[in-house]
């Protein structure tokens, strides 16, 4: 028909690489750092993690003369240190849902199932290359904020604790591994809802709606539920005293792993069986 | 090599795809055609598993997609529907794609590179013109040098320049022993550049042939005939078991004789002819006759297929 000769031939592939788990992780983690929004959300995260401890020690340390007494008693240097974590949690977990719904909603998800059409690799390196990334910042993110936020109420010895006093350094690590579980169970959610709006919302009612609203229950009701909502569970793995109602710090962990093993086992079966 | 047999696809009541069986084989384009709505961007996702079959089977290169330890040096795929995420740049994206495969950064230049993608490789992809997306997209078919090509309705969105630089590269790459299936609702376009052709319509086989087979079929070996003594020579033709239909005065369009054949017989009878001429219908008109039935969406006074429904 035509005579006019390609512009170019397709030139060959020399050694065309099979398919590995390895390989599928490095290609997640191109994927992680290439996008603006998740370098935004962790950079939001480590500054939420160490900004807020050292904006409540600053407000502390500056107000504890006109303080009462049984004011300056409440205060918990360690809870200081990690009031990060309860806001920055929120950006994890926002990345989280964006990790897999950001693929349904532009389609990508086509192109990495071509690629990867057995799926559940896709899956495992998103978890395994999300969790590492957010592991990596936030152990720094916790070390930071106890040592910047116990240097800033340096002067009130009532609020100083070591970081080598029993609890103290498995709590302050515990923030760093609270996040990385928030990042995981958020994944997982997004991989089920495949919607973004969705997945946020949904665990924005599992963590802020549903664990104020238990309240309303009758207190032997809370006593038993509280405890074992994942919220209050993980809050566990990072409080440095544990009441009556609420967990130790391994079974807080352990129930916390639970759900996030559950909801990843129900978004791996949902990954395989449905139509893309 | 794509082999379905009886795949049927249903999407709650609606048959998308019902009962295709067919082959694609290897050195040919094979040009894959049907109406908006026929079922050929389903079909695509089901040779891929991207959708599962309701029923029936389909296996590429002698496997199901998702056994090869190779996926994309196996086929390399375009679909319809936008793959690529608009916040990544196109060669990130390349890149994360070809890492899956241990493929590096130097295949990836190369393909930006062909494409002709260089001076926006580093751009957004959501910021890509439909053309410039196109291309990424066959890029990134191209990746894994796949002995497949998928490629749904490749030409859309590009420019003259564009069209004729993919129908070079499907023909080159079908040249050089690759299995390349393309799908298309334009049927100028198949004709340029498609060997063979299978063609659907509601998701049911209506053709698989070749190009030349398809365009004899639909104009099902008409002669026309312009003669001063139509009438005279309707009954000698009618004798000879032909079927003849008359529009005009002094004109028949005969069915069941050759040329020749009619030429004869009217040479026998003394009949003298202005017009002897097997009618060739268009690949066009090959495709409207035979998907007449099949149209899924059309405007009411026109009978035409309507652009830009999903398929």
């Amino acid at each position: 028909m035509s005579s006019v000769t390609p512009r170019a031939a397709v030139p060959r592939l020399d050694q065309p690489g099979r398919l590995t788990q390895l390989r599928v992780a490095r290609s997640e983690w191109t994927k992680l750092y290439s996008l603006r929004s998740t370098r935004w959300s962790l950079l939001a995260a480590v500054f939420l993690t160490i900004g807020l401890p050292v904006l409540f020690a600053a407000v502390t340390a500056s107000h504890w003369g006109s303080m009462s007494p049984q004011e300056q008693a409440q205060r918990d240097p360690l809870e200081i240190a990690l009031a990060g974590v309860n806001l920055s949690q929120l950006a994890v977990a926002v990345l989280g849902v964006l990790v897999i719904t950001g693929e349904y909603s532009t389609g990508m998800i086509r192109a990495s199932f071509t690629a990867v059409p057995r799926r559940l690799p896709v899956l495992w390196a998103k978890a395994g290359v999300f969790a590492l990334v957010t592991f990596v910042l936030a152990v720094p993110s916790v070390l930071v904020a106890f040592f910047a936020s116990q240097a800033i109420l340096a002067r009130h010895d009532i609020l100083q604790v070591s970081f080598s006093s029993p609890g103290v350094a498995r709590s302050v690590i515990g923030g760093a591994v609270y996040l990385m579980l928030v990042g995981l169970f958020a994944l997982a959610i997004g991989a089920i809802v495949r919607n973004t709006a969705g997945g946020i919302s949904l665990f924005a009612a599992l963590f802020f709606v549903i664990p104020p609203l238990m309240l309303l229950l009758p207190s032997s009701w809370q006593d038993a539920i509280m405890p074992y909502l994942p919220s209050e569970a993980g809050r566990a793995v990072f409080s440095l005293t544990h009441g009556s109602g609420s967990l130790s710090p391994g079974a807080g962990l352990a129930v916390f792993v639970g759900y996030t093993v559950v909801a990843m086992a129900v978004a791996a079966v949902l990954l395989v069986r449905r139509d893309t | 090599m794509i082999e379905a047999t009886g795949l049927t696809k249903d999407y709650g009541d609606k048959r998308a795809v019902d009962g295709l069986t067919f082959t694609v084989r290897p050195g040919v384009v094979t040009g894959f055609l049907g109406p908006n709505g026929s079922g050929k961007s389903t079909t695509m996702r089901l040779i891929l598993g991207l959708d599962a079959p309701s029923g029936g089977d389909v296996t590429v290169n002698g496997k199901h997609y998702r056994d090869h330890a190779s996926p994309l040096h196996e086929v390399g795929a375009l679909l319809e529907a936008r793959s690529v995420h608009t916040g990544r740049s196109a060669y990130n994206h390349l890149l994360a794609l070809a890492q899956t495969h241990g493929i590096g950064k130097r295949r990836v230049d190369e393909l930006i590179d062909l494409v002709g993608l260089h001076d926006v490789a580093r751009k957004r992809a959501g910021q890509f013109s439909l053309g410039m997306g196109q291309r990424l997209g066959i890029a990134t078919a191209l990746l894994g040098d796949p002995a497949t090509l998928l490629l749904d309705e490749p030409v859309n969105g590009l420019d003259p320049e564009g069209i004729h630089w993919i129908r070079n590269l499907l023909k080159s790459l079908a040249a050089e022993g690759r299995t390349v299936f393309v799908s298309s609702h334009l049927m100028s376009e198949m004709a340029l550049t498609a060997d063979h052709l299978i063609v659907i319509g509601r998701g049911r086989l209506i053709a698989d042939a070749s190009v030349d087979e398809v365009v004899h079929r639909a104009s099902g070996g008409a002669v026309r005939v312009r003669t001063p003594e139509a009438e005279r020579l309707r009954d000698v033709l009618l004798a000879e078991h032909a079927s003849v239909d008359g529009g005009e005065p002094g004109l028949l369009e005969v069915r069941g004789l050759t040329a020749e054949q009619i030429g004869k017989a009217a040479f026998a009878h003394g009949v003298a002819l202005y017009e002897l001429t097997p009618q060739q219908a268009s690949l066009e008109e090959a495709f409207m006759e035979l998907t007449q039935e099949d149209v899924e969406y059309r405007s009411p006074e026109s009978e035409v297929v309507v652009e830009g429904a999903v398929a």
